[in-house]
């Protein structure tokens, strides 16, 4: 799993490559908050389209997430999810609270 | 008695509750099917929820400390795959409980309590079984060869 990020007019882009599991998703998430915590950014954009498979751990990580940010008074959008990883998030209800974005840049 | 229909193929693994096995025990699943010539879409859905049962193996039934965990695999000539993950952990003391959306045992905020339902709806049929102090049984069953399609 690769976590890229950059920061640009405190919008922190991260996108994600590789497989997010339960054994992934630990170090993924001690990265993407390591950034959120560096930057104090006011929106995190979660770049999925390199994301091959996801289960309910990405589920886990992305709501953890946007706890963490709504606490801190930031936004958290999703962008590009292949169309299982959107399912997944859908079946969740994900999508009715985090806003899923298409045609975001890499980073 | 319903007389028990033999397999065209099967497989049996063990590992141990270690969670970099959740991505080998997807691979093998993935690798057993192969054959079958199953859809991309079919073979996601498949690992999916194979990843969600280890997953709950390791963190619930074993609750990161060290276990075996059982799988099979089974193919049948109607195109009928039948994947059980089976633990020796601590079990579950309600399984209806446990399937509901967003229930989780977890205190840290970082599991979605999603498992079962990405499981259920992953799979054709989903059957838990389990005793509390004993273990779990999960069986996946999913049609995937050109007869369930």
């Amino acid at each position: 799993m690769n976590v890229k990020c950059e920061i640009k007019d405190k919008i922190l882009y991260v996108s994600l490559t590789g497989e997010i599991d339960h054994h992934s998703a630990v170090g993924i998430r001690n990265d993407i908050d390591r950034e959120i915590y560096k930057h104090a950014p006011k929106c995190v954009i979660l770049e999925l389209s390199g994301v091959d498979f996801m289960d309910s751990s990405g589920l886990g990580l992305i709501l953890g997430r946007y706890s963490k940010l709504s606490a801190l008074g930031a936004d958290l959008k999703i962008a590009d999810p292949s169309p299982k990883t959107e399912e997944i998030l859908r079946l969740a209800g994900i999508d009715r609270m985090i806003p899923i974005e298409k045609g975001v840049k890499r980073v | 008695m319903r007389k028990k229909e033999i397999p065209v193929n099967y497989f049996k693994a063990e590992f141990p509750s270690n969670s970099v096995n959740e991505s080998f025990s997807r691979g093998i699943c993935a690798s057993f099917l192969a054959s079958l010539d199953p859809t991309v879409s079919d073979l996601c859905d498949i690992r999916t929820a194979v990843s969600e049962a280890v997953t709950n193996s390791i963190v619930h039934g074993y609750g990161d400390a060290y276990g075996v965990v059982y799988i099979t695999g089974e193919t049948f000539s109607d195109g009928r795959v039948v994947i059980r993950i089976k633990d020796k952990g601590c079990g579950i003391a309600n399984v209806k409980e446990a399937m509901k959306p967003l229930f989780t045992t977890d205190k840290s905020g970082d599991r979605a309590g999603m498992g079962f339902a990405i499981m259920k709806a992953f799979s054709d049929r989903l059957k838990v079984t389990s005793r509390p102090g004993k273990g779990t049984t999960v069986t996946i069953i999913k049609n995937v060869g050109k007869n369930g399609r």
